[in-house]
């Protein structure tokens, strides 16, 4: 039951789409300085852009580029140095922990490379649980997670836990996990980390299908180019600065085809 | 909180068997903390029971004898002279010694070793009895005995034992006719039999320098006063007005019986290093398990589970935890005591036993705590960093 999206030119089309819509996520001038033994190091450098609803860009960059500490900052796990990170209009830095506790249950969907889901659920109640920290969790609740399960390809393995499920499965449901109360951005950190090729692909595809169908802002960093091909921009990392983005389709299917760095 | 129930009940419910192997290894050290305090009852009470039960609130003891029943020698003129106070209902003298009932032959022993004690009909520190009647006079070579007594022998009442006594270097051996019953009287870890002062002097064991002796000895006297608020005061009122003497009241009085206090502090001690290595057992599962919970609950936190959340889930998981286990504890602790004879001095029904339950239950929250409060400060990064 997997969504097929044949052809990235339907994505051109989501892009041109989202052109109008408003922006759901803004970085501005966010610098993260780590003290270290040696002397402190810029992991983010003075980094800008913003997400409108409905885009899928992917973050790119050789390790230590500094992707996992700008999806922290996204994530409001990790406050910056200087700089602003806007999720809805709302300023990270000025909300207290409370908030950023509540906002990232609320307005924020997350999955991770590994280790994704709580491993004494099953695959409806990991997603389920998104709804129980919203106190959101009624009947049509469970119904819309065991659809989504479903539209993602899991719909026999509802009651399974993550230990009786591959690591692809594991990472649809966290998929499922991450957008089950419609937040208003979608974090991946490395969602294809741990699957093969082909799955990799379908997993990817079937994200930015959802993302654009349900208006979600979504940040995938990734560091197979190949999964570049799903996505509407693609911002290059190095050593904490922004330093390409690829915006025409042209030149993302260039780089995505460049295959993996 | 109930999403903090649930996160703590669903990991129990889908990890049963982990989390049963600690509930049983609380079972086990629950049996053992409930069998020491069951014990500590068990020897306090064959120890105190008959002293605990006395029909009066003060003691009175001869003069530097510490409150030491069986160093305390005095005479029939202090019983009169404590009678004589004002503020004295009544007061009794107790005779205490140690003798042995010749059981019939065939029995499993020879003898049944009891408390032989001296005591006045119809005064303080004759026991109440449960059926039969008293002495019918001061010299009447009749005797009351304890349940116990009954529970281990075939003695009825209208039977006539045989007390064997050392009377300097030979035994000797007198009959006494049951005519009544007592029960729950045990001192100094014997069940006891009740004579007449007069018959607790002739037959009482006697050393070669005592044979001569004819000045009956009474050990104790056990005063009832006239209103029981006013231990202190009449406390005072005995001293002044009584010569050569000590006042007790009947918890300093069982507190000083020989090696009371210390066997109770020793079985205490036990009980409380049970309860030690009960709390460290605990402490180091969970602790264990929190730590490899760390990706798990970095997860929880980054997808927005607040800390209080986290906190409760794992307080609740313990707590369950040691519920359960201190039930199943109970359960056998309780099968096990239905299979004993009533001769093993065991007490389950006393506030010890009450005590213990609590302090197990306590275990739980207080060895996970270093847990819990580790499981709260895990950062929601990890969630990030580990994968
Ligand atoms: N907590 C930290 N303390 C010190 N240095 C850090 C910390 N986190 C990240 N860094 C450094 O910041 C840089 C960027 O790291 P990271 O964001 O993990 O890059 P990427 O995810 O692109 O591999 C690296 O040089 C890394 O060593
Ligand atoms: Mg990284």
């Amino acid at each position: 039951m997997s969504v097929i999206v044949t052809h990235p030119i339907q994505n051109i089309i989501a892009e041109k789409q989202s052109e109008a819509k408003p922006i759901a996520l803004e970085v501005r001038n966010v610098v993260k300085t780590f003290l270290t033994d040696t002397g402190p190091i810029n992991a983010v450098d003075d980094v800008s852009f913003s997400v409108r609803q409905g885009e899928f860009v992917a973050l790119v960059g050789p390790s230590g580029s500094g992707k996992t500490t700008m999806l922290s900052i996204l994530a409001a796990l990790l406050t910056p140095t200087s700089g602003q990170v806007l999720i809805d209009g709302q300023d990270l830095a000025r909300m207290n922990e409370r908030e950023r506790v509540r906002l990232r249950r609320e307005k924020i969907g997350f999955t991770f490379q590994s280790n994704n889901l709580i491993p004494f659920l099953n695959a409806l109640e990991n997603v389920e649980l998104m709804l129980r920290l919203n106190n959101r969790l009624d009947k049509a609740g469970r119904i819309r997670s065991a659809e989504l399960l479903a539209r993602l390809g899991l719909g026999e393995r509802l009651y399974n836990l993550p230990s009786q499920m591959s690591g692809g499965q594991q990472q649809r449901v966290a998929i499922a996990r991450a957008l089950i109360h419609s937040p208003t951005v979608v974090l991946a950190d490395e969602p294809t980390a741990s699957l093969d090729t082909e799955r990799a692909f379908q997993v990817v595809q079937t994200f930015a299908a959802l993302i654009h169908e349900n208006d979600r802002a979504g940040i995938m960093v990734t560091h197979d180019l190949r999964m570049c091909q799903y996505v509407d921009r693609v911002l290059q990392m190095r050593d904490g600065k922004l330093v390409r983005i690829y915006e025409t389709r042209a030149e993302i299917l260039a780089l995505a085809q460049g295959g993996e760095h | 909180m109930s999403l903090a129930f649930y996160l703590a009940f669903k990991e129990i419910w889908r990890n049963k068997g982990r989390f049963l192997l600690v509930s049983l290894v609380i079972a086990l050290i629950t049996l053992l903390v409930l069998f020491i305090a069951a014990l500590g009852e068990g020897l306090g009470t064959n120890n105190r029971e008959y002293i605990s039960k006395l029909d009066g609130q003060l003691v009175v003891f001869l003069e530097k004898s510490d409150y030491i029943i069986s160093a305390s020698r005095l005479r029939q003129s202090t019983l009169r002279a404590v009678r004589r106070v004002e503020g004295v209902e009544d007061a009794g003298p107790i005779s205490t010694s140690s003798t042995a009932i010749l059981l019939p032959p065939g029995s499993k022993n020879e003898v049944l070793k009891v408390s032989l004690l001296g005591v006045e009909a119809g005064r303080p520190g004759f026991p109440q009895l449960t059926a039969g009647r008293t002495f019918l006079s001061a010299t009447a070579r009749e005797v009351i005995v304890d349940q116990r007594v009954l529970d281990r022998t075939d003695i009825q009442i209208g039977d006539t034992i045989t007390v064997r006594s050392t009377q300097g270097v030979e035994d000797e051996f007198y009959d006494l006719k049951v005519v009544g019953t007592t029960s729950g009287q045990a001192y100094f870890f014997q069940p006891s039999i009740f004579v007449t002062p007069s018959v607790w002097e002739k037959i009482r064991p006697k050393s070669d320098a005592e044979l001569g002796n004819t000045v009956a000895a009474i050990n104790i006297i056990v005063v009832r006063l006239k209103d029981s608020t006013q231990i202190e005061q009449m406390k005072e009122k005995l001293l002044s007005s009584v010569k050569n003497i000590e006042v007790a009241d009947i918890q300093t009085t069982i507190n000083n019986i020989p090696g009371y206090s210390a066997q109770q502090g020793t079985v205490q001690t036990q009980g409380g290093f049970t309860l030690l290595i009960g709390i460290l057992v605990i402490g180091g599962f969970f602790q264990i398990q929190v730590l490899q919970k760390v990706p798990q609950i970095g997860v929880l936190k980054a997808i927005g589970a607040s800390n209080p959340v986290v906190g409760a889930a794992a307080v609740i998981q313990i707590s369950l935890v040691t519920a359960f286990g201190v039930a199943i504890g109970g359960l056998l602790t309780y099968l096990f005591s239905l299979g004993f004879p009533p001769t093993v001095p065991l007490f389950f029904n006393g506030a010890a036993s009450a005590l213990a339950l609590v302090a197990l239950l306590l275990i739980g929250p207080l060895g996970g705590l270093v847990s819990v409060i580790y499981a709260v400060r895990i950062e929601p990064l990890k969630a990030l960093r580990l994968s």
